[in-house]
């Protein structure tokens, strides 16, 4: 057993507090130097659209943002049943750390979405079922965040709060299949080789790079949140103390 | 340039959308960090005994 890796070394907070700590630079560089050359694509790059105009260039945030949202949810509610299942401190402060950002970047789909419907659907907003599940996605954010805050008790608001995480998880499916079950506004997957290509290559190529930027965005501010409830539930203990005295 | 800040007519909802999601990403991550700072002095003043 001496030879396997002690993943679960960093399962502690007084070990991935450090970790974090020297990680975090690294990841808001890389999100630093994503995002200008993502939007150096998106802006300026990428020629104006056929049909849209230069309208459609909303989806360069619009598409990373829907996706983040989506994802964000997946791993919190992922940390969120680890958390149920084997009584995880760190896992819990994870989910925690998560869902700010989670909930940002679905008010910047719904945003961004709102912002392009407008020149190229007429409206702002209608009650489609993409655009309705992935508002219930940010009350569902909302209410995750409430009911910790609600309940004194840490280790109770890791429970309850695991609980409804989980339970809401079914609608993230809802969200990423809703433009094939049900055939209103919104329309389907834009994402595909099978367009006009070189137009598809160059647009595909600034949200991917937008989205990893995102991704790497995402990942610094969560691990900075997550060292901060770190500090807060574990005050107290000698080796904060050591740490930050 | 001026074409780059109309959009082609379309300036209000691409400016409209990148400019808030800037606004957005530039206060959760001052927040963030202010956060963190805050967190730090409340925890060093912990392990002083106040």
């Amino acid at each position: 057993m001496n030879s396997s890796i002690h993943w679960f070394r960093f399962a502690s907070p007084a070990s991935f507090y450090p970790l974090a700590g020297r990680l975090v630079p690294w990841f808001a560089i890389a999100a630093a130097i994503l995002a200008a050359i993502g939007l150096w694509v998106g802006l300026v790059v990428a020629p104006t659209d056929a049909q849209q105009g230069d309208a459609y260039r909303i989806i360069f945030i619009h598409v990373p943002a829907a996706w983040m949202s989506m994802f964000i949810y997946v791993v919190m509610a992922f940390w969120c049943a680890i958390s149920l299942g084997f009584n995880a401190r760190l896992a819990a402060m994870l989910a925690q750390a998560l869902a700010p950002t989670g909930a940002l970047f679905t008010a910047i789909a719904l945003w961004t979405g709102a912002l392009w419907g407008k020149p190229t659907w007429g409206t702002y907003w209608a009650w489609d079922a993409r655009m309705t599940s992935e508002l219930i996605l940010l009350f569902l954010y909302f209410g995750y965040i409430a009911l910790r805050n609600a309940i004194d008790d840490p280790r109770r608001a890791d429970r309850a709060s695991s609980v409804l995480a989980l339970v809401g998880a079914v609608n993230v499916p809802i969200i990423y299949f809703s433009v094939k079950w049900w055939n209103t506004l919104h329309q389907g997957a834009s994402v595909s080789l099978s367009a006009a290509p070189k137009m598809a290559a160059i647009m595909l190529t600034g949200m991917l790079v937008m989205t990893f930027a995102a991704w790497f965005y995402a990942i610094a501010v969560v691990l900075v949140r997550t060292r901060s409830i770190i500090l807060d539930r574990e005050r107290g203990a000698a080796w904060i103390s050591e740490t930050v005295g | 340039m001026s074409d780059f800040l109309t959009m082609g007519g379309y300036g209000f909802y691409v400016w409209g959308s990148y400019l808030v999601t800037a606004l957005l990403i530039v206060i959760e991550a001052v927040a963030v960090c202010a956060r963190f700072k805050a967190s730090r002095r409340a925890a060093a003043d912990a392990g002083r005994g106040r």
